[in-house]
């Protein structure tokens, strides 16, 4: 009789974990960054329809799968086909790969955290320069919140190419967020984490990525949870459930991040206007206080036709201001969590308290997803008898933080953070496109689709719908091919790759190309997960022919 | 006299710094300026013979602001930039407090402001609160950990021992016959079906 399997204690829990997994920072800086970039609210009409269409009928595929298994993601998929092991194992090498680079995110986070207990808030000022005339000239050229992030936190270097060494300081965090990470998985692994990624342009396109990723198929995190499951759970509902409740803290965290955009524009606006008057109040000698936003331009003309060889000396330096620019302006990703939210929450009353709660919740969100991911791998360790035999699961779990945290640290060096956009951009994109189309082409086709609807039936109780079935069996492949298609031909059109380090002479991002040894680590991330599928597929067979000297039938 | 060697550019935002309690510039402010300058050359060794009248403005703008020059006793020549400058350094406090600025609002152009320095902790407050969540972490770590060994001690040698499943990231418990089992027990599955609750905490057939 097969060893008593842990279960969660009401579904309720499940539901939860499942929940914390898939909402994440992808919710709070990818998705507001689409729905500005694609119109706005219009951008719901494809989200919707993609959620509809693809993130609900795969993530309950997930669900079932690891409820019907049983299993850790590598169990689960031997189980459906010996020859299939391998697609479990891909999940795994991708969640590593997650788990090497993201809880860096974290670190980050309670180091902000740790220095939101100041007044001032040490990114709202710029720090003096050698002899206390002024201030620092790197921070003077980009702002406050830029060096702040560029240079005290990730003291980055000009380019990948110059390492760097091991700063402390992040490496310290690192530590922190991997014990804090160990201390919740030390005993059992149900946390789930949330995973977010993308490409490029085309709002469908983008809608559709966003679901996949939003919702973290394929890293084996959903099969994990699910496995813990009663047999004869719900999980069609609770796929519906949170899939529902991911969206709508992606479309709820959207409404706080655009009115953090609006009071930064304003607030930039204001600021620029206000260094235009001070030019001009200056240049020309008026009267303190005469020039104000609103006869600006007026003032401005009647001086360009009055004096017009010294107004013409003052016209380069004067920036034209506009509202519509700086709500143009959006970022996403670090960019937005670590620069833009900072700057507006220094501009607010009680800065401390919305920075501390700010990062307090990125932390709960990293967090959750860590744990997610952490119980990717740790549960099909803990399930296969060699690992789990040898060593109890205390020391799997510390031996898994441990080497992770201990690569995590080439992330804390001062190219780290460009390392780290490598992982973030080309870990996780394709191998999960190909590891999910794998995983639905599997589980409809090759374990059959009228036996995983006879077995879920004999499970929960209740009959399958026919959309699930035509979901699984054909729109949601199809997506998920066109979707691959698409990433290949966009990387394959736009040649070389770049990046965007920061030049600490001018203060701003410069474009530049990646060295051919970044292009390798970039091409092995993508293969070495890619590769797991078919490798596998060919050793069992192999192993197969060799035992019984004959061709083996298909599973 | 504007731009001349030893001039300075003084420039005045008198209603950005004070608002609705602004005052108007006139001669008399001017004299308290001019008075202001001569106290902080008198402070300077050697000159402490300069009078008001030594010093001398001109070309007051609307903005406010104007030029002027301290001269010697003798009002041939003008006193050296150099000294000028250490002097309304040294008294820029007592300078901008006689007027109600700041560095800011009252602008010397070609004397820059000494500005003050960050106070640095001697301990920076992040590696205080750092080394507090630090320490709590570590100890629930090693907690966790003994009494996990003490578990399984005590499994190996009472395995009808019953055992609480206390911490608040262990979500998950097995429950047989109603007793809740600790996950690391690997007895193997016999589960009375008998126990089927409506709530399903039990694992069902």
């Amino acid at each position: 009789m097969e060893k008593s399997r842990p279960l969660w204690a009401n579904p309720l829990q499940f539901v939860f974990a499942c929940i914390s997994y898939a909402v994440g920072l992808g919710n709070v800086w990818r998705f507001p960054y689409l729905c500005q970039m694609y119109g706005g609210g219009s951008f719901l009409v494809p989200y919707l329809v993609m959620l509809i269409v693809e993130g609900m009928p795969l993530l309950y595929l997930e669900l079932a799968v690891g409820q019907r298994m049983r299993q850790g993601s590598i169990g689960a998929w031997k189980t459906i086909s010996p020859y299939l092991g391998g697609v479990g194992l891909a999940s795994v090498v991708v969640s590593f790969f997650l788990s090497m680079y993201y809880n860096i995110i974290n670190a980050w986070a309670f180091w902000y955290l740790f220095h939101s207990f100041q007044d001032p808030l040490p990114w709202s000022v710029c720090p003096l320069n050698d002899n206390h005339t002024g201030y620092d000239e790197e921070c003077e050229k980009a702002s406050s919140t830029q060096y702040f992030w560029y240079r005290k936190t990730l003291n980055i270097s000009p380019s990948i190419q110059d390492s760097g060494r091991v700063q402390w300081e992040p490496a310290l965090c690192l530590v922190l967020a991997w014990l804090v990470v160990y201390l919740c998985v030390l005993r059992g692994t149900q946390s789930t984490g949330k995973l977010e990624q993308l490409a490029n342009p085309k709002a469908w396109i983008n809608a559709a990525t966003q679901i996949f990723f939003s919702l973290g198929l394929g890293f084996g995190s959903l099969i994990a949870f699910a496995s813990y499951n009663e047999p004869s759970n719900n999980c069609q509902k609770h796929a519906i459930i949170v899939s529902l409740i991911n969206s709508s803290t992606s479309i709820f965290a959207s409404i706080v991040t655009f009115s953090i955009y609006g009071f930064k524009a304003t607030f930039n606006y204001e600021s620029c206007l206000n260094k235009v008057i001070l030019l001009l109040t200056n240049s020309f000698d008026l009267e303190d206080g005469f020039l104000t936003a609103s006869n600006l331009e007026q003032v401005k003309g009647y001086l360009a036709s009055t004096f017009p060889g010294k107004y013409s000396e003052v016209l380069p330096q004067m920036r034209n201001c506009s509202l519509q620019a700086e709500l143009a302006t959006a970022v996403q990703g670090t960019g937005l969590s670590f620069i833009v939210y900072t700057e507006a929450i220094k501009n607010m009353e009680v800065s401390q308290l919305w920075s501390v709660l700010y990062f307090f919740m990125l932390l709960m969100l990293g967090i959750g997803s860590m744990l997610g991911n952490t119980a990717a791998i740790l549960t099909p360790l803990t399930d296969s008898k060699v690992v789990s035999s040898h060593l109890p699961k205390e020391a799997i779990s510390g031996l898994v933080c441990l080497v992770n945290c201990v690569i995590g640290l080439v992330f804390t060096m001062e190219s780290g953070n460009y390392w780290f956009d490598i992982f973030n951009d080309y870990a996780a994109t394709l191998s999960l496109l190909l590891i999910v189309l794998v995983e639905t082409i599997a589980v409809c086709y090759v374990y059959g689709l009228r036996r995983f609807e006879s077995d879920l039936e004999a499970m929960t109780g209740r009959g399958l719908n026919w959309y699930w079935k035509a979901m699984w069996a054909g729109v949601s492949p199809l997506l998920i091919v066109s979707l691959f298609v698409f990433y290949l031909s966009d990387y394959i059109l736009t040649g070389t790759l770049q990046y965007q380090a920061w030049d600490a002479f001018q203060g701003q991002l410069v474009t530049k190309d990646y060295p051919p040894y970044a292009l390798a680590v970039i091409g092995l991330l993508v293969a070495s997960s890619i590769m797991c599928i078919p490798l596998v597929a060919l050793g069992t067979f192999i192993t197969r022919c060799l035992k019984r000297g004959d061709t083996p039938p298909a599973a | 006299m504007p731009d001349a060697e030893n001039a300075f550019k003084v420039r005045l935002s008198i209603r950005t710094a004070l608002g609705d309690k602004a005052y108007a510039w006139d001669t008399n402010e001017e004299y308290l300026f001019k008075a202001m300058v001569a106290f902080s050359m008198r402070k300077v060794p050697n000159r402490e013979t300069t009078e008001i009248s030594h010093v001398l403005l001109c070309n007051v703008t609307q903005r406010v602001s104007f030029w002027f020059v301290v001269t010697d006793p003798s009002k041939n020549h003008t006193l050296p930039a150099v000294e000028i400058q250490s002097a309304i350094r040294m008294n820029r406090n007592r300078i901008n407090s006689a007027f109600f600025l700041n560095d800011q609002t009252l602008e010397f152009l070609k004397i820059p402001s000494t500005l003050a320095p960050p106070t640095d902790p001697t301990m920076p407050i992040w590696m205080i609160i750092f080394s507090v969540i630090f320490c709590i972490v570590i100890v629930a770590v090693m907690l966790l950990i003994f009494s996990g060994i003490r578990q399984r001690r005590r499994k190996s040698k009472g395995p009808s021992e019953v055992d609480d499943t206390e911490d608040k990231c262990e979500n998950m418990i097995t429950i047989e016959n109603g007793i809740p089992c600790d996950p690391l027990d690997t007895k193997g599955g016999h589960i009375n079906d008998v126990f089927m609750t409506e709530d399903e905490r039990l694992t069902p057939l």
